[in-house]
C-alpha cells in the first residue's frame, strides 16, 4: 500500500551508516544536552537570587510598603525601618567618587591609547590593573590607618578654611566620614573606568585621528575633535560601569565612612550606605530586621542592574561603529 | 594678522610657515592637554604604591614562623597568628573553585561552541553578564537566606557565595578565548570525519587552554579577596576547622575584625594578614600574566 520512493532508499540506506549501538552522533548529542543543562545553572541561579530576595524581604515590604524607601528611621527596638539614609548615603558616595575618578581615568585612557609610546602601555596598563586587583578590605586598611590621619591633619582643614563657608564642609571631621568614602570608592573604581575606556578609544576607527593629524590638527586637536566626540557613548558607558561597582563596594567604604544613620549635606559627617549598613548588621538581624536589609539588597540589586545593562549598550554600541575594529 | 608675504594658497611650499600667535597657543593647549594625560596617568599609580608600601612597612615586622602558625591570641595579648585564617582561605577559595571552575569553564564552551546564536545561549549570556554585576554582598545576602537560614553558618555556604562570584568571569574569559580560536582549525577537524564534540575537546579548547588558565587565575585571585559576603555566610572561626558545615575563619574577614579593632596589636596583626593576602594575590595575577605571554 505504500507507494515505492526516493524516501525509502533513503530509509534503507540509513541503518547501514548507523549501527545500533555506537551512534556517531551520540557523544555530540551527550555534549549538547550536557552543555546546555550545565549552561542553565547560571540562570537558575539568577532566578534563584532574585525569588529567594523577594520572599525574604517581603515581610518588610509588606510592613512598610513604598514608604521604606522614604522613611528615615533606622530604630532596631520599635522594628521601624527606612532606607532613605543609606540611599542617600550610596547615591552621594558614588557621585562624589565619580566626579573624583572621571577626570583621572580618561587621562590615564587618553594617555595609554594615544600618546603613551607602545613600550610603556603593557606596563602602565598592567599597573593600573593591579590596582583593580588589591582586594578592598586592604584598600579599607590603608584607609583607616593612612588616609584618615591624612584627610584629619591637613586635607580636612585646608577644605575648612577655603571653602568652610560651603554647607559641604561644616561641622567636626576626624578623618572618617563621607568625604574619605568618596575618596577611597574613586580609587577602587578607576581602574574600571580607565581601562574599559582605553579600550573604547582604541576600538574608535584610527581612520578619524589619522585623518585630523594630516589636516594639520596637535595631536591633543585630533583626540578632542577628531575622536572623542565618535566615541561618547562608550564613555559614558565606562562611567556607568563604574557608578555600578561604587554603588555596590562594601567593605572599604564600610571601614571609613564612619557608619552612623543619618542624612546630613556636610561631606565631613559620617554616614551609611546600602552596603556598609547590611555588611554591619546582617549576621546579628533578625526577624523584621533582616526582612528590611535583605529588602535594601533587593534594591541595591535593581539599581546596580540598571546601571550595569544600561552601560553595556553604550559600550557595545560604540563596539560596533562602522569601520571601528581595531580588537580591545 | 600673519605677515603680509604669507601665501593664501598652499603653504605646503619649502618657505616653512611663520608661527603665529594662533599656532602658539594651539601648541601650547596641546602641550599642557598630554601633560595632564600624564600627570592624572601617574596620580593614579600613587594610591597603588601607598598601598603596596603601607601594607609592606607595616606588616613585615610582624610576620613570622609563628604568625603563620598559631592562631589568634585573645585580644589584649601579644602574639597569636593567622593559621586559621590562612587554611580557612585556602580552604573556602579551594570549594569554591572546584565549583565554579567546571561550571563556569563548560558554561562558556558550550556558549562559543555549541549553543553560539542560540535563544538559549542568549539567556544563558544576558544572565551571566548580569549575575557578573551583582555586587558580591548582594550575592551573600542571597546565599544568606537560602542556605544560612536554613542550615547556619558554614564554610559550605562561604564556598558557594565565591563560586557564585567567580563564575560570570570564567564563563567570560572562556568563551572570548575560544571565540579567538581560527575557524580553519574546527573546521580541517571536521573535514577530517573528526565528531564534533572531539573537535572541541581536542582541538579547539586545548588551542585557546592557555587564556582559560590565564582567566581562571584572574578569578581565583578575584576571590581570594572577597571579604563582604564572609560575613554572613562563612562567618569566621578563631580555631583551626576544616570541615564544610562549621564557621571558618579567612584572611580578609580577619583583616576587617582586626583592623576595625581597638587594640593596637591587631592593628598590627592586621596589616601582616594583608601582606600575606595581597603578596598571595599578585603572585596570582603575576603568575596569569607571565603564564599568558609564555604559552599565549
Amino acid at each position: 500500500m505504500k507507494r515505492p520512493s526516493a524516501h525509502d532508499t533513503e530509509v534503507a540506506i540509513r541503518p547501514a551508516r548507523r549501527p545500533l549501538f555506537g551512534d556517531v552522533n551520540l557523544g555530540d548529542r551527550l555534549a549538547q544536552s550536557g552543555g546546555a543543562l550545565i549552561a542553565g545553572i547560571v540562570v537558575v541561579i539568577l532566578a534563584a537570587l532574585v525569588l529567594q530576595m523577594i520572599q525574604a524581604s517581603t515581610p518588610a515590604f509588606s510592613k512598610f510598603g513604598l514608604g521604606f524607601l522614604f522613611s528615615s528611621k533606622w530604630d532596631p527596638v520599635k522594628d521601624d525601618y527606612g532606607a532613605l539614609p543609606f540611599l542617600y548615603g550610596t547615591v552621594v558616595s558614588s557621585i562624589g567618587a565619580l566626579i573624583i575618578a572621571v577626570p583621572v581615568a580618561f587621562g590615564v585612557a587618553i594617555f595609554l591609547s594615544e600618546l603613551a609610546p607602545s613600550w610603556l602601555r603593557g606596563p602602565v596598563g598592567f599597573t593600573i590593573e593591579l590596582l583593580a586587583a588589591i582586594p578592598s578590605v586592604v584598600y579599607g586598611l590603608w584607609g583607616i590607618f593612612v588616609l584618615k590621619p591624612f584627610m584629619a591633619e591637613y586635607v580636612g582643614p585646608v577644605l575648612k578654611s577655603t571653602l568652610g563657608w560651603l554647607p559641604l564642609f561644616q561641622g567636626p571631621y576626624d578623618g572618617l566620614g563621607m568625604l574619605t568614602g568618596a575618596l577611597i570608592l574613586s580609587i577602587m573604581i578607576l581602574p574600571t573606568i580607565a581601562s574599559i575606556s582605553r579600550d573604547v578609544l582604541r576600538a574608535a576607527p584610527p581612520t578619524l585621528r589619522e585623518g585630523a593629524l594630516a589636516l594639520g590638527a596637535t595631536r591633543w586637536e585630533a583626540i578632542r575633535y577628531a575622536v572623542l566626540p565618535n566615541v561618547r557613548s562608550g564613555l559614558v558607558g565606562a562611567v556607568l560601569l563604574g557608578l555600578g561597582r561604587a554603588l555596590g563596594e562594601t567593605m572599604a567604604i564600610t571601614m571609613v565612612i564612619g557608619n552612623k544613620v543619618d542624612i546630613s549635606a556636610s561631606l565631613f559627617e559620617k554616614s551609611s550606605t546600602m552596603a556598609s549598613q547590611i555588611a554591619n548588621q546582617y549576621s546579628e538581624a533578625s526577624d523584621m530586621q533582616l526582612a528590611a536589609l535583605t529588602e535594601i539588597a533587593l534594591v541595591l540589586f535593581a539599581v546596580t542592574l540598571l546601571f550595569n545593562v544600561g552601560a553595556r549598550i553604550l559600550v557595545w554600541r560604540t563596539g560596533r561603529m562602522p569601520g571601528g575594529g581595531r580588537s580591545a | 594678522m600673519s605677515a603680509p608675504e604669507a601665501p593664501p594658497v598652499a603653504p605646503s611650499s619649502a618657505l616653512p610657515r611663520q608661527a603665529t600667535g594662533v599656532d602658539r597657543r594651539r601648541a601650547f593647549v596641546d602641550k599642557l592637554a598630554r601633560g595632564a594625560c600624564v600627570a592624572a596617568t601617574v596620580l593614579a599609580i600613587v594610591p597603588l604604591v601607598a598601598v603596596l608600601i603601607y601594607v609592606a612597612a607595616k606588616g613585615i615586622g610582624s610576620l613570622s614562623l609563628d604568625f603563620l602558625t598559631n592562631t589568634p591570641a585573645p585580644m589584649g595579648e601579644v602574639g597569636g597568628g593567622i593559621k586559621n585564617a590562612i587554611i580557612g582561605t585556602l580552604l573556602l577559595v579551594g570549594i569554591a573553585s572546584l565549583i565554579g571552575i567546571p561550571i563556569g569553564v563548560i558554561t562558556g564552551i558550550y556558549l562559543a561552541e555549541l549553543g553560539r546564536y542560540s535563544k538559549f545561549a542568549q539567556a544563558v549570556r544576558f544572565s551571566a553578564d548580569i549575575l557578573g554585576g551583582v555586587p558580591s554582598i548582594v550575592i551573600g545576602v542571597f546565599v544568606y537566606t537560602a542556605i544560612v537560614l536554613h542550615w547556619g553558618y558554614s564554610a559550605m555556604a562561604g564556598s558557594v557565595s565565591l563560586a557564585i562570584i567567580m563564575l560570570p568571569t570564567v564563563i567570560r574569559t572562556t568563551e572570548e578565548m575560544l571565540k579567538l580560536v581560527p575557524d580553519a582549525l574546527r573546521e580541517a577537524a571536521l573535514a577530517l570525519g573528526v565528531p564534533r564534540w572531539k573537535a572541541i575537546s581536542s582541538i579547539v579548547v586545548r588551542t585557546a587552554l592557555p587564556g582559560i588558565a590565564t582567566g581562571v587565575m584572574l578569578a581565583v585571585a578575584r576571590i581570594a579577596g572577597e571579604t563582604a559576603p564572609l560575613l554572613f555566610t562563612a562567618f569566621g572561626n578563631d580555631a583551626v576547622s576544616t570541615s564544610l558545615t562549621k564557621p571558618i575563619g579567612s584572611l580578609p574577614q580577619m583583616i576587617f575584625t582586626h583592623s576595625t579593632s581597638a587594640d593596637a596589636e591587631w592593628h598590627r596583626q592586621a596589616a601582616a594578614g594583608a601582606l600575606v593576602l595581597v603578596i598571595l594575590i599578585l603572585v596570582l595575577n603575576i603568575g596569569a600574566r607571565v603564564f599568558i605571554r609564555r604559552r599565549g
